[in-house]
C-alpha cells in the first residue's frame, strides 16, 4: 500500500513538475547601437550577467532563462514592430525593455492589447502611469520628478542662500521635462529664487561653446543639466575649458552614467544624480556580499564598474523573479499565467542591490534617490561621490493619482527640513 | 547682452560647419554625387587623431604631439580610404541614376557606422591635452579658449587654400575644367576617372579634418555621424550645392543664426540652421552662390 501512495505521489509530483515551461522566454530591449548606447550597452552587460549566474544556478524557481535581445534603435515606431515580432514570432512570455520614453510611451499600449506582461526598466517620462491604467505594463525604476525634485533639495540643503538658476537642457521630451520639473521644484521650495537663462540644445548638438559664453557672462548661482552621454561630455570639456565650473555650481541630474569616462577630465564639487541610488560605493550598501558581488563580477567580466542602467536593469530581472516567486506561492506550485504574474508584481516590494524598490498599485515603482558631490581621489582613476545624501522614496516621487508637476508645485519650503544633512 | 560676442560665438561655431561642409560640397561639385557617408569620415577622422593624439602623447611624452596627430588624421582617412572607397565603390556608381547613388552612399555610410562601432565601441572618445595645453583668454569678461581662435583661422587657411588650389594650380585648373564639360575635357586627354579619385579623396580628407579639429571639444560617439551629416547638408543647400564660397557664406550664416537664438530666442536653437535654409531657398531655390545651368567651384 505504501509503494502504491509512494508511487503516486511520484507521479503527481511529476505532473507538477511538468506543468512548469521548459524555459521562460524573456525578450530583452535596450540600446545596442546609437548613442543611447551608453545607456543600453551597460545594461545589457548586467543582464548578462544575472541571467548566466541564474541560469547556473537552475534559473528562476527551477526555470531557466532564454533572453532574447532586441536593439532598441530605430525609433518608436520599429520599436512597436519589433515588439509584436517578439510577442508572435519569438513567442516571449515577458518583455523587459526600453530606455527612450518615446518607445515607452509607443510600446506600452501594445503591450496592453497583446496582454503581454512588459517591465519599463530605464525610460523617465512622468506620463505613462500618470495618463493611463494598465494592467500588464510595469516600470521597476522612478520617473524624471525623481531626478529634479532630488537635485533641486540637494541643491537648497547645500546652498540655502540660492538665488538664480539657470539650465541647460537637450530640446526633447526629457530635457524638457527634466527643466520643468526641476525649476519647478526650486520655485516651489524657495520662491525668491530667479531663472536668468533656460537654453535648449539640439540633441546630440556636441558643441555648446555659446550657449557656455551665456552662461559665463551671466553666473547663475547653479547650472542645471539633464544632459547625457557624448553630449554630456562635449558640454563638460567645453565648459571646463573656459572655467564654467569655477563661476557656477553644475548640477548634472544623469552624470553619474559618464563618470568613468570622464576620468580625470571631471571637476571636483559637480553635483551629481543616479537617477535613484544607484552608486557602486553606495554608503549604506558598499560592503553588502550580494552588492559587492554584482559589482566585482560587474568589473571582472566588463572592465568596468555598474552605471545607473546596469541597477535599472538589475531591478527588472530582481522584479520579475520575485513576482514568478510570488505567484508560485499564491498558485500553490502551480506555473502562473500571464495575469497570475501580472497581479503578483503589483505592490511587490523587492530587495536591490543598493536598497529596496516597491512597485505601487499604480504599477510604477518608487526607490530612494542619491546625490554626491565629485571629488578626485587617488584610488579611482575617475571622479566619486563624496557628501551623499540619501533621500527617502516617498519625499522625491509624487503619490499615486497626482501628476508629477501640479505635485511638485504643492511642495512647500518646510519640506527641506525632512531632509537630512549630506555626510 | 554684448551683440559682439554673439558675433564671435557665430563665427566660431560656423567655422566649425565650414570645414565640415565644405568637403561634401567639393565632392558633389566635381563627381555629381551627394556623399552621405561624409558624416563617416568625419567621425572616422575624430576617432583617428583621438587614437593618434593619446598615443603620440603616451609614447612620445609630449602633449604638444597631439597637434600634428590632429592634421595627420585626415591625411591617414583622406589618403587611404578615399581612394579606396572611390575605385571599388563610387566608380561602379557614377553611370547609376541620382536615386541609386543616395541608396549606395547611405548604405557605405551604414556599413561604415557599424564598423565603427566594432572597432572603437560605444564609449565616448576625446582628446583634452589641444585644449588643456593652448589655454584661454578672456573676452569682455567671458573666457575663450583659444583653441576656438585656431579654428577660425584654419577655416580660413582651408578656405582660401582651396581657393588657391582651384583658380591658380594646374590641377585645380583641370578639376574645373572636368566640373564645366565633362566630356570635353576626356576629349582633351585629361583623365577623368583620375580626376574624381582626387577630388573624392579630397572631400574624404576634409570630413576627416572636420571631425579630427572637432575631437578636442566635441565628444566622438556613435550616431555622430548621422548628425553632422543633416548640419552639412543644411550648409550646403543654403551656399549652393557644389560651391565653396557658398559653404562659407552659409556656415556663417547658420552659425551667426544660431548664436543670436541663443542669445536672444534659445527656444528657436534647434529651428535656426533649418529656419535660414528655408528663407533662403525661398528666394534662391539653388542657394545663394548656386547657378542653374553652368556650375563653378
Amino acid at each position: 500500500m505504501r509503494t502504491i501512495w509512494g508511487i503516486a505521489l511520484v507521479a503527481l509530483v511529476s505532473v507538477a513538475l511538468a506543468q512548469r515551461p521548459a524555459e521562460i522566454r524573456l525578450g530583452i530591449v535596450t540600446f545596442l547601437s546609437g548613442p543611447a548606447s551608453v545607456f543600453g550597452i551597460p545594461a545589457k552587460n548586467a543582464a548578462d550577467l544575472l541571467i548566466d549566474q541564474w541560469n547556473r544556478a537552475g534559473g528562476v524557481s527551477g526555470v531557466r532563462i532564454r533572453p532574447i535581445v532586441v536593439d532598441e534603435a530605430g525609433g518608436a515606431e520599429r520599436q512597436v514592430a519589433e515588439f509584436r515580432r517578439l510577442v508572435l514570432d519569438e513567442k516571449v512570455d515577458l518583455v523587459i525593455g526600453y530606455i527612450s520614453s518615446a518607445d515607452c510611451l509607443a510600446v506600452a499600449p501594445v503591450a496592453e492589447e497583446l496582454r503581454v506582461p512588459t517591465i519599463l526598466f530605464d525610460c523617465g517620462t512622468p506620463q505613462i502611469f500618470e495618463e493611463r491604467r494598465y494592467t500588464y505594463v510595469f516600470r521597476t525604476a522612478a520617473h524624471a520628478a525623481l531626478d529634479s525634485v532630488a537635485a533641486a533639495l540637494y541643491v537648497l540643503k547645500i546652498n540655502p542662500d540660492l538665488k538664480t538658476i539657470a539650465g541647460i537642457n537637450q530640446d526633447y521630451a526629457w530635457g524638457r521635462d527634466s527643466w520643468e520639473l526641476f525649476k519647478a521644484a526650486i520655485i516651489a521650495l524657495k520662491p525668491d529664487v530667479r531663472v536668468v537663462a533656460e537654453l535648449w540644445p539640439r540633441l546630440y548638438a556636441g558643441e555648446y561653446s555659446t550657449e557656455i559664453s551665456r552662461l559665463l557672462a551671466l553666473r547663475p548661482d547653479v547650472v542645471h543639466s539633464s544632459l547625457w552621454g557624448g553630449d554630456l561630455v562635449s558640454f563638460v570639456r567645453q565648459g571646463l575649458g573656459r572655467g564654467l565650473f569655477g563661476r557656477s555650481r553644475v548640477v548634472l541630474t544623469a552624470g553619474e552614467h559618464m563618470l568613468q569616462e570622464l576620468g580625470r577630465t571631471l571637476p571636483s564639487g559637480v553635483i551629481i544624480g543616479a537617477r535613484g541610488d544607484h552608486w557602486f560605493l553606495h554608503p549604506r550598501t558598499k560592503d553588502d556580499p550580494a552588492h559587492k558581488a554584482f559589482v566585482e563580477e560587474y568589473r571582472r567580466r566588463f572592465g568596468r564598474y555598474p552605471v545607473y542602467p546596469s541597477y535599472h536593469m538589475s531591478q527588472a530581472l530582481l522584479a520579475m523573479r520575485s513576482a514568478y516567486e510570488r505567484a508560485l506561492r499564491d498558485t500553490g506550485g502551480r506555473w502562473p499565467t500571464r495575469e497570475e504574474f501580472a497581479r503578483a508584481m503589483v505592490g511587490l516590494e523587492i530587495k536591490t542591490f543598493t536598497g529596496t524598490v516597491r512597485i505601487r498599485e499604480d504599477h510604477q515603482a518608487v526607490e530612494d534617490a542619491l546625490y554626491g558631490t565629485t571629488a578626485q581621489t587617488p584610488q579611482y582613476p575617475f571622479a566619486i561621490l563624496e557628501r551623499m545624501l540619501l533621500l527617502p522614496k516617498d519625499l522625491v516621487m509624487p503619490p499615486v493619482g497626482v501628476k508629477s508637476l501640479d505635485w511638485v508645485r504643492t511642495l512647500r519650503p518646510e519640506v527641506l527640513r525632512q531632509v537630512p544633512d549630506p555626510r | 547682452m554684448n551683440p559682439l560676442l554673439a558675433l564671435f560665438d557665430g563665427l566660431v561655431y560656423g567655422s566649425l560647419l565650414f570645414l565640415v561642409a565644405v568637403g561634401l560640397t567639393l565632392v558633389f561639385g566635381v563627381l555629381r554625387i551627394l556623399n552621405v557617408a561624409h558624416g563617416s569620415f568625419y567621425a572616422l577622422g575624430a576617432y583617428t587623431a583621438v587614437i593618434l593624439g593619446l598615443w603620440a602623447e603616451r609614447a612620445l611624452g609630449s602633449g604638444w604631439l597631439s597637434f600634428p596627430a590632429l592634421l595627420l588624421a585626415p591625411v591617414l582617412v583622406g589618403g587611404i580610404l578615399g581612394p579606396l572607397i572611390e575605385r571599388l565603390v563610387l566608380r561602379w556608381a557614377y553611370v547609376r541614376p541620382e536615386v541609386l547613388q543616395l541608396l549606395i552612399t547611405f548604405s557605405l555610410f551604414l556599413v561604415l557606422e557599424d564598423l565603427q562601432k566594432l572597432v572603437f565601441g560605444v564609449q565616448p572618445y576625446f582628446l583634452d591635452r589641444p585644449l588643456q595645453l593652448l589655454g584661454a583668454v578672456e573676452i569682455g569678461g567671458v573666457p575663450y579658449t583659444r583653441y576656438q581662435f585656431l579654428l577660425v583661422l584654419v577655416a580660413l587657411l582651408v578656405l582660401f587654400g582651396l581657393r588657391f588650389l582651384l583658380r591658380a594650380t594646374p590641377m585645380g585648373k583641370i578639376l574645373v575644367a572636368v566640373v564645366a564639360d565633362r566630356e570635353m575635357a576626356q576629349a582633351l586627354g585629361v583623365n577623368v576617372g583620375r580626376v574624381y579619385a582626387v577630388a573624392f579623396s579630397l572631400g574624404v580628407g576634409l570630413a576627416a579634418l572636420g571631425g579630427a579639429l572637432a575631437s578636442p571639444t566635441v565628444t566622438i560617439a556613435p550616431g555622430l555621424g548621422a548628425e553632422v551629416i543633416v548640419l552639412s547638408f543644411a550648409v550646403v543647400a543654403v551656399g549652393g550645392l557644389g560651391q565653396v564660397e557658398g559653404a562659407a557664406l552659409g556656415a556663417l550664416l547658420i552659425g551667426l543664426g544660431r548664436s543670436l537664438a541663443v542669445y536672444w530666442l534659445p527656444e528657436l536653437d534647434v529651428l535656426v540652421p533649418y529656419l535660414v535654409m528655408v528663407l533662403v531657398l525661398l528666394f534662391r531655390p539653388v542657394g545663394l552662390f548656386g547657378t542653374v545651368e553652368v556650375r563653378r567651384l
